[in-house]
């Protein structure tokens, strides 16, 4: 591969490996690992920043694990989730803790991933499914069935799903054709947004004392009482959903700079928004249907990896374990720090997320007025 | 790419009909891209010069007609194809906040590159080439955002030049540029057109910058048809200037390069407004920043 024409004098290259090389690119950031005529371009600051936040998550994912009602020792987890303990270990990791931590995780990931999408594609940190409607446009299809079909958990689920598409829809008809584009969208999307609140609000007050409490434990956002079932759908979500943004993420962010730029590189900006954004909903909808709106992860997660990384892009594997990070940790906090009190999941992200939106704006418009 | 003096040009539009939405712009609009020029399309407000380019880059579909590249349907083209042939520098595109020179005019080589084909020794080559091409090299390592604006269009011309296309549409590559800068640009096209023998193809707005530097004019007029095309003394005549935009002036002869030089009539009638202003709205309050 390296027998270009009149190359500029480039150190030579130390082999490490048979046929592996490791190439210090001259004008562009990272570092280019090439083997064959295959190249992969790693950015070494994006590598720390994933490495340090994996490692966060096995913290994480160890003490929610040992600590609790009931300690256990690490020795106890591991032998519990190899499935050589039988007595109460067995139970307390396996059936209660171990699939509200993996609910939490997947659902951290899939709200992170689907707010960095959007955010991209509407070129506005504020373009997140929270706040243009989406979220809320899932929690009316999640009250419909709780309030006036009294379905089960996974007909919850579904109402959930439907609702959450079926706002992106109305929001796409109303932006008339011109695209998920700026701030014609945010407006248009806090507007639904509200009157989707107002929808809510409208339906709790037709529904029984029971129901109506049911429809308040939901509309909160909670990891408690989440078992198999919900760690498998939205495990499930997660595998097929995740793949196709990674593939795409490199044309995203092309997309980022203009259309016209994007479709001279010979990215097929139609599609690539097209599929993006229906990934991007329905990963927002399946975390809405597992554990009730949870807000401000899919907005802050993706702010924060790209601040962490620094990368021109979309950044989506960092937003990723950030959005999981952000979740589980909360998770955390919210079940040990207010013992014995059972907090909801959902207050302390939007404790977290408000104060980050806080500084956002002021940041933003310390920027803008720059 | 080898010269090859083909009796048709590698890019020409035939017989296009041109709209957005509703508003046609233009109607029966053909025009053949002589290959090895420096073609500049002028022509007023509104007479469509940056739709045609648009449509000769495949950016729009024409309601009719149809645009031939290297003697093919351009719509037969995968995208990526059409990339690694045409560059096209857009009035405006935007820098992903924070992103290095260098990481920017890489990001030329898109249509090159793969998923495990991210930085091949070609890539670097290319990259490297275009920003001493364009004398961003040393900037290489900067923020795009620190960039006055006559660096950062250089960066842009740069990114269009990695990519490697010996055809090369600009659309007003020197609105918001300073004088200076202008020159600057259109010194750096010229020289690409005639020492790496590309294929250029401008829409300014300056006519007396149009004919020093096009080795090829066309001229459009409102209603976007064709007023007149050949090389700048041939076509540029006061009487055109007077029909296609309504401005009474003398031509004469440019004393540093002898081309067609436009002096307005003394008592001056509206002058055409500069800048069509499309595409700059008020989103860029809330917008992430660029």
């Amino acid at each position: 591969m390296s027998t270009a024409h009149d190359t500029p004098p480039a150190p030579p290259a130390p082999a490490t490996a048979a046929g592996r090389r490791v190439h210090r690119p001259r004008v562009i950031t990272g570092t280019v690992l090439r083997a064959g005529g295959l190249s992969v371009r790693v950015r070494g600051r994006a590598l720390v920043v994933t490495a340090a936040a994996l490692a966060a998550l096995v913290a994480v994912a160890l003490v929610s694990l040992t600590t609790g009602d009931y300690e256990l020792s690490v020795g106890e987890v591991v032998r519990a989730l190899a499935g050589q303990d039988s007595g109460g270990a067995d139970f307390i990791v396996n059936t209660l803790r171990l699939p509200r931590l993996l609910t939490a995780l997947a659902v951290g990931a899939a709200l992170a991933v689907s707010g960095a999408l959007l955010t991209s594609l509407t070129g506005n940190a504020l373009g997140s499914p929270d706040v243009i409607g989406f979220t809320n446009g899932s929690a009316v299809g999640a009250l419909t069935v709780i309030i006036l079909m009294h379905g089960s958990m996974t007909q919850i689920a579904a109402g959930a799903l439907v609702g959450g598409l079926a706002t992106a829809a109305a929001v796409h008809l109303l932006m008339l054709g011109r695209g998920l584009h700026g701030f014609r969208l945010i407006v248009t999307g806090i507007g639904v947004s509200a009157l989707l609140l107002a929808v809510n609000s409208y339906l709790i007050t037709r529904a029984t004392f029971q129901e109506a409490l049911e429809a308040q434990a939901w509309l909160i956002g909670s990891l408690g009482n989440r078992g198999w079932i919900h760690a498998q759908a939205i495990l499930l979500a997660c595998a097929v959903l995740l793949p196709p943004a990674f593939v795409l993420s490199r044309r995203l962010s092309m997309v980022e700079m203009g259309d016209l730029t994007a479709t001279a590189l010979g990215v097929d900006v139609t599609r690539t928004r097209a599929t993006l954004l229906v990934v991007s909903v329905a990963l927002a909808a399946f975390a809405t249907a597992v554990t009730g709106p949870i807000w401000f992860i899919a907005l802050a997660a993706p702010q924060l990896a790209r601040r962490l990384t620094r990368t021109a892009g979309p950044a989506l594997l960092p937003a990723a374990l950030t959005g999981a990070l952000l979740l589980a940790g909360s998770d955390l906090a919210a079940q040990r720090l207010f013992a014995p009190a059972l907090l909801p999941v959902g207050t302390a992200t939007g404790t977290i997320g408000g104060l980050y939106l806080i500084w956002l704006l002021i940041t933003e418009s310390r920027k803008s007025r720059a | 790419m080898t010269a090859t003096h083909t009796p048709t040009p590698r890019l020409r539009a035939e017989d296009l009909t041109l709209s957005y939405d509703q508003r046609t712009v233009a109607t029966h609009l053909g025009v053949d891209i002589p290959d090895h020029s420096f073609t500049v399309i002028i022509g007023p407000n509104a007479c469509g010069k940056s739709t045609l380019l648009k449509a000769l880059a495949r950016m729009l579909k024409p309601r009719h007609g149809q645009v031939y590249l290297d003697g093919a349907a351009i719509a037969s083209y995968r995208s990526r194809e059409v990339a690694r042939r045409i560059g096209l520098l857009p009035q405006t595109s935007t820098a992903p906040g924070g992103i290095t020179v260098g990481d920017l005019v890489a990001r030329g080589r898109y249509p090159h590159q793969g998923l495990l084909k991210q930085w091949s020794a070609d890539d670097e080559t290319a990259v490297v080439d275009a920003m001493r091409q364009t004398g961003v090299l040393e900037l290489a390592d900067r923020p795009v955002d620190d960039l006055s604006g006559g660096q950062r269009q250089r960066v842009w011309l740069s990114m269009v030049l990695a990519q490697q296309t010996s055809l090369l549409l600009l659309d007003e590559p020197t609105t918001f540029l300073d004088i200076a800068h202008q020159v600057d640009v259109l010194d750096l096209c010229a020289d690409l057109h005639a020492r790496k023998g590309h294929t250029v193809v401008a829409v300014l707005h300056d006519l007396n910058q149009a004919c020093r530097y096009a080795t090829h004019l066309v001229v459009m007029r409102p209603g976007g048809t064709v007023a007149a095309e050949g090389a700048p003394a041939d076509v540029m005549t006061a009487e055109l200037v007077e029909d296609v935009f309504g401005l009474a002036c003398r031509i004469i002869d440019d004393p540093e390069t002898g081309t067609p030089l436009m002096i307005p009539a003394a008592p001056r009638r509206f002058a055409p407004e500069d800048g069509e202003g499309h595409g700059r709205s008020p989103e860029s309050v809330m917008a992430e920043p660029r």
